[in-house]
């Protein structure tokens, strides 16, 4: 047998009934070459330190529960690997840019009150009766949201984003994405009671192409490509209302 | 649970010191500090255009601060800048546009940025190529 190897994971702990402020742990965590980051923190759970609070779920990068920052930078725990961070030590911080509510654990209430207002689903265009069959939709029709469509809700874009770290208020990359995804469904005809939220202030127009949420969006969903069609799609629709002033938004 | 008896006490770090937080962030602000550059340069161009409809006196005056070597060292500080600024950007405008497709294909993000590239290239090798015919 050989010896086990271990590495040293800080975390960043913050437990509101007895800190005023985040302090950094250290563990020091037996690991093999096919262990996550996730998979460590667990272990420091189970057999280490019961009170370390973190959210996990699927572990295989479909839940979109468990982004944190990974030395500085926002991952998914359960793809991001020890082995690839050798030779430690790993410092894990709760998803930047988001209140902590307890060591890694974020709020996320204002993220789905956001979601919520963008009205995440099909609007359809034309009420249709069953017997008319589904709606068709073309491959390339398809390709117009389909990337869009694979956000899991994980948040890390809004850990890439400095100005949503800066204005809480700003929709932010994630929900955008998937406001794109429903606006450019072919079957989807609720575009018009999304723009008010897009040409808002906390809209599109407080993105300024950062573009690091694209890069680190787990899924390729491209938030920046997203939400940036959308200051041009803005713009139309600001200028277009003076052609035709009965059919722009507010 | 009403609030006031809530044991919720969200911690909010700061942002301070944000864009040194990551290397992606220090060049997104190495792309927004030399866009004054552009701005100051758009700026030495428009006074030249001022200078010219002066007279001759005042153009050649114009040319002549610019042959100065402050000024040369200026405008290798704009140039290099133009530079940063022009790559960043040719790197983030495949995501400011809508998906392209030519023949059925999506293009690429990288086809896209180096089309940008080669675009700058052939409107430089143009307006050097003009401004040599113009002096000659």
């Amino acid at each position: 047998m050989t010896d086990v190897k271990t590495i040293e994971i800080q975390v960043l702990r913050y437990r509101p009934e007895q800190e005023n402020e985040p302090v950094w742990q250290s563990y020091s965590v037996p690991y093999t070459e096919d262990m996550s980051v996730l998979q460590g923190l667990q272990h420091i759970k189970d057999d280490i330190d019961g009170t370390l609070s973190f959210r996990w779920s699927c572990r295989m990068a479909i839940c979109g529960s468990c982004g944190m920052m990974v030395n500085g930078k926002p991952h998914l725990s359960c793809q991001t690997f020890l082995r690839d961070l050798l030779p430690g030590p790993v410092r894990i911080e709760a998803l930047a840019h988001f209140p902590i509510e307890r060591d890694l654990v974020v709020s996320v209430d204002k993220f789905v009150e956001k979601l919520e207002s963008i009205k995440p689903y099909i609007i359809p265009k034309e009420a249709r009766e069953l017997a008319q069959g589904e709606y068709l939709q073309t491959p390339a029709q398809l390709e117009q949201f389909e990337q869009f469509a694979s956000c899991i809700n994980c948040m890390l874009c809004y850990s890439a984003c400095p100005q949503f770290g800066l204005d809480p208020d700003f929709i932010g990359p994630g929900v955008l994405a998937l406001l794109h995804r429903y606006n450019a469904d072919s079957r989807d005809g609720g575009s018009k009671e999304r723009m008010e939220i897009i040409n808002a202030q906390e809209g599109v127009w407080s993105c300024t192409a950062v573009g690091y949420c694209s890069e680190v969006c787990p899924k390729h969903v491209d938030p920046a490509n997203a939400v940036n069609q959308n200051k041009m799609n803005s713009a139309k629709d600001y200028f277009l209302r003076f052609l035709s002033p009965k059919g722009a938004a507010k | 649970m009403s609030s006031n008896t809530s044991a919720r006490r969200p911690y909010v770090r700061s942002m301070r010191g944000w864009w040194r937080r990551d290397r992606f962030f220090m060049v997104y602000m190495a792309r927004e500090l030399t866009a004054f550059a552009v701005l100051l340069y758009s700026v030495v161009l428009m006074v030249g255009v001022v200078r010219l409809s002066q007279g001759e006196a005042a153009w050649n005056g114009w040319l002549a601060a610019l042959r100065s070597p402050w000024s040369v060292l200026v405008h290798l500080v704009f140039l290099l800048s133009m530079a940063v600024h022009a790559k960043s950007w040719f790197e983030i405008m495949p995501k400011t546009m809508p998906a392209m497709f030519i023949g059925g294909k999506r293009v690429a993000a990288l086809t896209i940025t180096r089309a940008g590239w080669a675009v700058t290239v052939l409107a430089s090798i143009a307006l050097l190529a003009l401004a040599c015919w113009g002096q000659s």
